[in-house]
């Protein structure tokens, strides 16, 4: 408009640069970007910071022209439900394209936050090479890369602060990696290589941290052992996160006085991680530090409830608990009433495939949670059974939740006591809990549940299913409800076409929808492919790698469907399992 | 000694390894909400068998076969429960670990293409293990098992490789000693045997 030209020429572009810079959140910044065409091109010279949450909604080059002072860029690529191999291996997210243009665009790139995309080691030498200041790597999720990708950034990358490597699947195919870091390199702040698989040099190790003085997180990964964790204790005291390598040694009553003393010596320490192969010999070198910690992960550690109670009791400020259902109810109770600040609990299985022994952690766990600790917020919970009745407690003792996962691990199980289903439980959970951003449904599941959620989850972001639902009308009542809905995942539902096609302009108001072994057809995808030209319509079969697309009928049964919103159109990346619908 | 059934079921064309009662693999069921079953090939683990929750102890059996190897697994849907592969891979290395200390063995047998696997907590005892072993392999045909004590006109012999590696002679030691030191079983030539020792 020609009064906001006007308006905006009023002042010099650094003032709004300026004002700019007090918009750090995205959605405000774009919302700027869209006042008038002076903000749109004031805003995007002074945006330094990017994230892409799916990196086929826009070209590369496209976001790298937009924005030419990107100092820190993250980008996301599989679908969640990768983790759990339900996207083929070769689907893509390939961050080969992106690191190109950034490369070409923005040369003065210092911070890369990469999720679920396969890097190469090609990569990682280019980003090496070309990024001058890189200071910040980090890779999660990831794969395709090896230790030989991993020495040409210890090599190259000069003023390298922070090289966090979580959970990535890394060939280990250079065992020396490491002392590729320079005698020059002392500017270290993270190391995180926790889930490297091979040996790693300890005494290299040492010395690098050794002249780090700023070094505060550092993670090991399982081949460091116990007795060398002194030495790099002894060299880090100042540390506040450390993963410890494995944590099990023959017992030696002058191993466990100095790993006491190594640990106490870490005043700062607030964030404890590692424990693989723990046993309950040197847990006790621990407690010391125990009423400091604020994050406490247990959840690699196979330690029983006793040894765990003991520990956890003494983290009075815990605030963040991961730890193995081995705790048991018994022990969340303890929880409860030790850890009155604890925000977020994460209970993983022990043995998710096993019948095996019953392990004692129930319903009642959660509820005891629930009413002991006032600031929980956050809850990721594996268990075999749950009543309606719990989560209705849960429900009331909570309303604050931001982020519910409860996974039942056998599908379509029913409240135990009474055989309802659960839809009065987690209809209890959305409609009291009003700034939940994310859920994660499991158990029996009809589509009252569905109904509750699209009427009342209005902050809700993020949906995950699983074996739930009876029809149609479940996907609809979530389609067109839930208003701030991003990402909706879901699988072995009996969820068929009408909803999507009812619903088809909902999708381009999310950043993407999973559906795999529900009940969509082919022609369904056709015609919303035809409709939504802003669309991705990914059909993903992979008993029919090759054949064409073209032939087959319109009610071919689809394996699995992956629908993006997207400026960038149809990729040219697919492997001959994914065929993308125009 | 086989009975005339035993041998119709040899000759009966089955998924399994010859020498296994696998069980039929579980029929692809459809389950509460209708969802429509795809065509036969499961890779995709569609649904367990309809084994819900509510389901009692009687349904278990269906999984076991006769008598000696253990239970066969559940079938397993792919990606449930959602744990991260990252997760799993150590939650497996934490039981290959166990594997190590002599639970579940590898059996090789001198002549065989393929090796076995096989849980030694499932047998009570050194005759149960022969028995076991010779239900596996008979169907290579190569001889009968040194069963009998004594029986020195036997063709085979079996050994196992014990946690400092040494190749052993099953039958010396107490079997709770043997099972928890005990790596792997190798079923030998006779001929190779003889130095081992006399009693068999």
């Amino acid at each position: 408009m020609v009064g906001g030209f006007r308006w905006a020429a009023m002042f010099p572009d650094e003032v709004w640069e300026h004002v700019f810079s007090f918009l750090p959140a995205d959605a405000d910044r774009n919302a700027a970007a869209l006042v008038c065409r002076a903000w749109y091109r004031l805003e995007r010279r002074s945006r330094w910071r990017v994230f892409v949450g799916n990196c086929y909604a826009v070209e590369p080059a496209a976001a790298v022209r937009r924005f030419p002072e990107v100092r820190a860029a993250a980008i996301k690529g599989k679908p969640h439900f990768a983790d759990f191999n339900l996207v083929p291996s070769d689907w893509g997210g390939g961050a080969e394209a992106w690191v190109e243009a950034m490369a070409e665009g923005w040369p003065h790139l210092e911070e890369l936050r990469l999720k679920r995309m396969v890097v190469s080691d090609d990569c990682l030498e280019l980003i090496a090479r070309c990024f001058k200041n890189f200071k910040v790597l980090s890779l999660v999720s990831c794969e395709g890369f090896s230790t030989a990708g991993l020495a040409a950034i210890a090599a190259n990358c000069r003023y390298l602060r922070e090289l966090d490597l979580h959970e990535n699947e890394v060939e280990d195919n250079c065992l020396h990696w490491m002392s590729h870091f320079p005698e020059s390199c002392t500017s270290l702040v993270t190391l995180n290589i926790a889930c490297l698989e091979g040996e790693v040099n300890v005494s290299v190790l040492e010395r690098l941290i050794g002249r780090c003085p700023n070094l505060k997180t550092l993670r090991l990964n399982h081949s460091v052992p116990l007795e060398r964790l002194v030495g790099l204790l002894h060299r880090a005291p100042q540390l506040v996160d450390l993963g410890t390598g494995k944590y099990a040694a023959q017992h030696h009553p002058e191993l466990f006085s100095r790993l006491e003393s190594a640990i106490a010596g870490c005043k700062n320490l607030k964030g404890l991680s590692g424990f693989w192969e723990a046993g309950p010999t040197f847990l006790p070198a621990i407690y010391s530090v125990c009423e400091g910690l604020t994050s406490l992960n247990l959840s690699y550690a196979t330690i029983q409830g006793p040894e765990l109670i003991k520990l956890i009791s003494r983290c009075k400020n815990l605030q963040r608990l991961w730890v193995m259902d081995l705790i048991e109810d018994e022990g969340l109770i303890a929880v409860a009433a030790s850890c009155k600040l604890l925000q977020e609990l994460r209970v993983f299985p022990s043995d998710p495939y096993g019948a095996a022994q019953p392990i004692s952690l129930t319903e009642h766990g959660l509820v005891a949670i629930s009413a002991g600790c006032p600031m929980l917020h956050s809850v990721l919970y594996f268990c075999r059974q749950m009543t309606n009745a719990a989560l209705l407690t849960v429900a009331k003792n909570c309303p604050n939740f931001t982020c519910f996962r409860l996974c039942i691990m056998e599908p379509h199980t029913p409240d135990y006591i009474t055989r309802q289903p659960l839809d009065a439980g987690f209809s209890a959970i959305v409609e009291s809990c009003k700034h939940l951003r994310r859920l994660s449904l499991s158990g029996l599941l009809t589509d009252l549940v569905f109904k509750s959620i699209g009427a009342s989850a209005n902050r809700l972001e993020m949906l995950s299913v699983a074996f739930a639902g009876d029809g149609d009308a479940g996907l609809h009542y979530i389609l067109s409800g839930c208003k701030n809905l991003r990402k909706l995942e879901i699988r072995d539902c009996p969820f068929g076409d009408k909803p999507l096609l009812d619903n088809a302009a909902k999708l381009e108001t999310m950043r993407s929808l999973w559906m795999s072994s529900c009940s969509v057809t082919l022609g369904a995808c056709r015609q919303l492919a035809r409709k939504m030209p802003l669309l991705n319509v990914e059909v993903i079969n992979e008993r029919k790698r090759g054949l064409p697309l073209e032939l087959q009928p319109d009610n071919c049964p689809v394996e699995k469907l992956y629908i993006y919103r997207t400026v960038a159109g149809p990729r040219s990346d697919t492997p001959s399992c994914v065929w993308i619908l125009r | 000694m086989e009975a005339a059934g035993e041998s119709l079921r040899d000759t009966e064309l089955r998924l399994g390894l010859p020498g296994t009662d696998a069980p039929e693999k579980p029929a692809s069921t459809v389950t509460r909400g209708g969802k429509r079953a795809l065509p036969e090939d499961d890779e995709e683990g569609y649904a367990k068998s309809n084994k819900s929750s509510s389901s009692s102890e009687e349904e278990q059996g269906e999984g076991d076969l006769c008598g000696h190897e253990p239970p066969a697994a559940k079938a397993q849907v792919v990606g449930w429960p959602p744990i991260r592969s990252y997760r799993k891979n150590s939650l497996h290395a934490r039981k290959v670990e166990g594997e190590a200390a002599g639970l579940y063995v590898k059996v090789s047998m001198d002549g065989a293409p393929y090796l076995r696997k096989i849980d030694l907590k499932g047998y009570k005892g050194y005759k149960e293990l022969r028995e076991a072993l010779d239900d596996m392999f008979k169907c290579f045909s190569l001889g009968e098992f040194p069963r009998k004590e004594g029986c020195s006109g036997s063709e085979y012999a079996i050994t196992y490789e014990d946690k400092d590696g040494d190749l052993m002679l099953v039958g010396d030691v107490p079997w709770e000693m043997f099972i928890s030191s005990c790596r792997r079983l190798r079923i030998m030539n006779g001929s190779e045997a003889r130095g081992l020792g006399s009693r068999h």
